[in-house]
């Protein structure tokens, strides 16, 4: 692999308002009832000493990406020696594993002809140099996007500075979505 | 205490609130797929060990079953999939790392194999069927030679055979983000499976006594082998990690799958015919003789079925919906109605 892209979203500027769910939609063209993205808000401790933390969530492109693994006909696929996981309409039956074989559930059958569809990291917009939808949209600018093997980008520098995680890594997928803390 | 709640309604269908991609067409084809591997194994076997006057069926009949049960499976298979016109895929890539290629390659050599294993036994087995081949010269050069090879058709048939049965396990275990799914011994369990209901099949089909006979106690034996792998398989949930454990929680209790699991298919899909299989040894019983290998086909298939639904109920998160589709529903009917 040699480009590592990543997004960097900070629950501390967060506040769940669902811009970035919208973005998606409009941006991909989703259909109606359907999400590639979606807000989480998790409350953890014992009242009254009670955190909240509201995430935006979405595919994240693992470097072992079980999807990939698991796609019996090569449809699921990594984008230009990227870790962005992209689904080829052409290849993908409809056989579902790639949806099982995620522990984020960031899969859905999208299409009504029914291929798997899922969140591109805005591919699209990536390779003119913008940021994906969601990040460029987010009114509190909480969201970032760039490249984590450039020790200079903006999402190097904040896992550099700031406390941070990823959901679930006991899963060995090794996700490149983070949350600051 | 840790609650997460979806703020923005994702409710993508077959994903939330459960994941249930896979429903009775893949538990369908998982059990025709074992039972096919049983009964190629037990032709197999039986031409290799030229058993053609005591287990005269299996040696010379069986065979046919094998495409016949396949094709039913790979029908169920096609229903799964969401994507049809592009069925042909599996055929354009090999990827080694996904067993549902591995499956899908497998199956291109099953359907050869059973052809050849039926050619090589088609004149003892079905004569007025060979009679009409025999009539064409080709269809004699044909039949003599696949029955000269008989031998090595055989040889060839089991490891392919017992692939395919445990494949329709490792199917499943592969998937690390479904924990119940996530052991290799159901690869193991779906073979030893696969084995029993085939030989519950020919105990239905057979006409000689002795032949039959055969089978209840081959039966016997895998019902006890399939037990000790389950009992292997719990364990291995039960000293597992908290995702595990979690999905242990399922066969224990009754709002799970406890009742399917503990009374219908150990109960009643292994206990039961393991009992009446015995009993059939000693003692023959008219209505038992057919009892015991029903209750062991029905078991088959719904370990597999079990397996399939819980497996997808089980996972590394669990999010809760503070989205109600039927309250947006009647905001929107509210809102009709008053404008």
């Amino acid at each position: 692999m040699t480009v590592q892209y990543a997004m960097v979203i900070d629950t501390r500027l967060c506040i769940g308002c669902g811009d970035c769910v919208v973005a998606c939609k409009t941006e991909n063209k989703v259909p109606a009832g359907l999400n590639r993205d979606w807000i989480v808000e998790a409350t953890s401790g014992k009242y009254p000493e009670l955190h909240t933390e509201f995430r935006s969530e979405r595919c994240n492109h693992c470097s072992h990406a079980t999807c990939v693994a698991m796609c019996p006909t090569g449809a699921s696929h990594n984008w230009r020696n990227t870790n962005i996981v992209l689904v080829d309409a052409n290849k993908c039956t409809g056989c579902k594993a790639c949806i099982a074989a995620c522990p984020y559930d960031a899969r859905l059958i999208m299409h009504p002809d029914g291929y798997v569809d899922k969140c591109t990291f805005c591919h699209h917009r990536v390779e003119h140099g913008l940021d994906p939808a969601c990040v460029s949209t987010c009114p509190t600018r909480c969201m970032h996007f760039g490249i984590l093997n450039d020790p200079g980008s903006k999402v190097s520098q904040l896992l550099k500075s700031r406390r941070y995680k990823t959901l679930m890594p006991g899963t060995g997928n090794q996700p490149n979505v983070y949350y600051l803390i | 205490m840790l609650e997460e709640l979806l703020v923005t309604p994702r409710f993508n269908p077959k994903v939330d609130p459960l994941l249930g991609i896979w429903t009775w067409e893949i538990s369908v084809y998982l059990f025709f797929g074992g039972l096919t591997a049983g009964i190629i194994v037990f032709a197999a076997l039986a031409a290799l060990n030229k058993k053609d006057a005591v287990r005269s069926f299996s040696a010379n009949s069986l065979a046919l079953w094998a495409p016949i049960v396949l094709s039913l499976g790979m029908t169920t298979l096609f229903l799964d999939l969401e994507h049809k016109l592009f069925v042909f895929r599996f055929y354009t890539a090999f990827v080694p790392t996904s067993p549902m290629s591995w499956g899908a390659w497998i199956l291109m050599i099953i359907y050869p194999v059973t052809i050849l294993q039926i050619l090589s036994t088609l004149r003892p087995g079905y004569p007025l069927i060979a009679g009409f081949v025999d009539r064409i010269s080709i269809g004699r050069w044909v039949l003599d030679l696949t029955s000269r090879y008989q031998r090595e058709i055989a040889i060839v048939a089991i490891p392919s055979a017992v692939a395919l049965g445990i494949y329709t396990g490792i199917l499943l275990s592969a998937f690390n983000a479904r924990p119940f799914w996530n052991s290799g011994l159901l690869g193991v369990l779906f073979l030893v499976s696969g084995l029993s209901t085939a030989a519950a099949m020919v105990i239905l089909l057979a006409k000689e006594k002795a032949e039959k006979h055969w089978y209840v106690r081959m039966d016997i034996g895998l019902i006890l082998v399939e037990l000790v792998v389950v009992a292997l398989l719990l364990i291995n949930l039960a000293t597992g990690s908290e995702q595990h454990l979690k999905a242990l929680e399922y066969l224990t209790s009754l709002n799970g799958y406890a009742l399917a699991f503990w009374v219908f298919f150990i109960g009643l899909g292994l206990m039961v015919p393991l009992v009446v299989e015995f009993r059939e040894l000693v003692k023959e019983h008219r209505v038992l003789a057919l009892l015991g290998p029903i209750l062991v086909l029905l078991g088959g298939y719904l370990l597999r079925h079990i397996t399939v639904n819980l497996g997808q109920e089980t996972a590394w998160q669990d999010y809760r919906m503070e989205h109600n589709p039927q309250l947006l529903e009647r905001v929107k009917l509210n809102y009709k109605t008053e404008n």
